[in-house]
């Protein structure tokens, strides 16, 4: 059942692009077309749940019982530049295909502060679902949140690309071309997501 | 190469080795100094306050303190969190043993700021758990708070973090009786 | 000495961060939800800015390309944890209101870029001022961003109520922001871009 809230809550109502504002550039970069999108949120999909996973597990056995936790963002971001590094020279091995579709993506996705954000969010933030008790996230939480966090990144960039395709074939005034007018949009999509919000 | 990039790692480490201890003890102080606040806040003057401890009551572990006068526990501040409209609601409620409430303040809030966040500024909402003894529910579910206007899921989950407190002291008084 | 004054202003309206170079975005939309937080953002941001650019123009000789942008990250994001130690010793209120968004700064766009473009190349005065310029532009931008969010959404500016009733909400949250930064880019690039 928990596991249930924390999906939904992180894939609807809190969602990582439209209510907590993580990831923007990288969402307004590559949403021009749709394929590119769909790589795009792949990527960030693999690359924010290992991240997650190794900086919960850095943070709980290395930097707490050695009192060290004031080194959480210097650490953070040095293994996720490594890792992003070490799944592109894997991949580029063991899947060539799927580097081919990811691969462009990888290396911006280190400076995507989603990825950063959500590793940051799981070891400092305590939630509370349903009737319990408010706590901080163990690593099977930590897992499907930051699963159901990418996945609700992927949701928007997705619905977002669409929306952006269509958005090229209209006569937008001059002074709303490109950005601007793709800022209204998402407003729109934000205020569409709002909807959601009291649902858990 | 690989040493350019560990000297600058080793050298960054250390001076936030030297940051950290220079400021250890002010932000130790400074979040001490918001939760002593909050407890005077919430507890009636005079009496003087226990060290932290823990209870656990309807299967939510309470971090609370108490404030005793010759023995006599005169008021309880307890910390309840709940889960409000986004994110977790952390509320410090002071309890008298009758399970009155004394004052209430709030330890964190991640409402939305227009809506449910006026539960740490609306006078009107918050002032009713002054000295509140009635049914603690929003008046949509036949209680006695009136809500803030438009926030009735946050409205709903501060009554509850009081409502919460309330029950965990009233606990204390039956152990105590049996 | 114009030349260096230019430097700072340069950052205020030509490179300004959010508007002409449209870096930064996820502090911009997130803590613009009143003046007072987008101020507070842009002047944490500055803090970085100009201490990264310092330390990167002094070091930049020194690293071998490889390993330069790693090197970078690491050093600003020191600076960062130099910056999250101080708030929450100092001033704990701030560092709750603004959240992950402090540590976040490793990854803003605008310090990795502003190393990599300028700092990377130039003298340490030189980059100082650099910084010192972006920043500003920076903080303008999201005090301007902040100010209108909190007139519209809840009827005040700093704090200080001048409208009487409970403002149009949605421009504080999620949505307002986007609409804000949106019409804002368009006002922007009808007036003052260079054509």
């Amino acid at each position: 059942m928990e596991y249930i809230l924390i999906i939904i809550s992180a894939i609807f109502i809190n969602n990582v692009l439209l209510a907590q504002f993580l990831g923007i550039c990288p969402f307004l970069g590559v949403s021009n077309k749709l394929s590119t999108a769909v790589g795009m949120s792949g990527a960030v999909c693999f690359v924010i749940t290992l991240a997650t996973v190794v900086t919960y597990l850095l943070n709980q056995y290395l930097l707490i019982p050695l009192d060290l936790t004031f080194l959480q963002t210097i650490s953070f971001i040095l293994v996720i530049a490594a890792l992003v590094q070490m799944v592109e020279i894997i991949l580029k091995k063991i899947s060539p295909a799927l580097y081919q579709a990811l691969g462009i993506f990888l290396p911006l996705i280190t400076t995507n502060c989603a990825v950063l954000g959500v590793a940051i969010t799981v070891v400092t933030k305590e939630f509370s679902f349903g009737g319990e008790a408010a706590h901080l996230l163990n690593l099977g939480e930590s897992v499907v949140y930051a699963l159901a966090t990418s996945i609700g990144y992927g949701l928007a960039m997705i619905l977002f690309a669409g929306l952006r395709e269509h958005l090229a074939m209209c006569d937008v005034p001059k002074s709303f071309r490109g950005l601007p007018i793709a800022l209204i949009t998402v407003s729109i999509m934000a205020m569409a997501f709002l909807g959601f919000s009291g649902m858990v | 190469m690989a040493l350019c990039l560990t000297l600058v790692c080793l050298f960054s480490s250390g001076i936030l080795a030297a940051v950290y201890a220079v400021t250890y003890q002010p932000i130790l102080q400074a979040s001490q100094k918001a939760l002593q606040e909050s407890i005077g806040k919430v507890l009636p003057e005079g009496g003087t306050v226990s060290e932290a401890r823990t209870a656990s009551f309807g299967g939510q572990e309470y971090e609370y303190y108490v404030s005793e006068s010759e023995g006599e526990p005169l008021a309880y501040a307890v910390t309840s969190s709940v889960n409000g409209f986004s994110g977790t609601l952390k509320l410090m409620v002071g309890v008298l043993p009758d399970g009155t409430v004394c004052n209430t303040a709030v330890l964190e809030c991640n409402e939305t700021p227009g809506l449910g966040a006026k539960c740490q500024t609306d006078e009107a909402f918050i002032s009713q758990f002054r000295g509140f003894s009635g049914r603690l529910d929003v008046k949509k579910d036949g209680g006695d708070i009136d809500g803030i206007t438009a926030s009735t899921i946050t409205s709903r989950a501060y009554t509850k973090a009081v409502r919460n407190a309330v029950e965990l002291v009233k606990s204390f008084n039956s152990s105590e009786e049996e | 000495m114009s030349s260096k004054l230019s430097l700072i202003t340069k950052g205020f309206i030509k490179d300004n961060p959010t508007f002409s170079l449209v870096l930064g975005m996820c502090p911009t939309l997130a803590t613009t939800t009143s003046a007072m937080n987008g101020l507070e953002m842009g002047l944490a941001t500055l803090f970085v800015l100009v201490l990264s650019n310092i330390a990167i123009s002094l070091l930049a000789p020194m690293v071998p390309d490889k390993v330069h942008i790693p090197v970078y990250i690491v050093v600003i994001a020191a600076f960062v944890t130099v910056l999250q130690l101080l708030m929450q010793a100092y001033v704990p209120a701030v560092y709750s209101t603004l959240g992950l968004f402090i540590p976040l700064i490793v990854v803003n766009c605008i310090v990795l870029g502003r190393a990599e473009a300028y700092a990377n190349s130039h003298g340490v005065l030189d980059s100082a001022l650099d910084g010192l310029g972006i920043g500003i532009g920076f903080t303008l931008s999201l005090t301007v961003i902040g100010i209108i969010r909190e007139i519209l959404g809840s009827g005040s500016v700093f704090g200080w109520k001048f409208i009487a009733g409970d403002g149009i909400l949605a421009f504080v949250m999620a949505p307002g922001a986007f609409l804000v930064l949106g019409y804002l880019m368009v006002l922007f690039n009808k007036y003052l871009k260079k054509q």
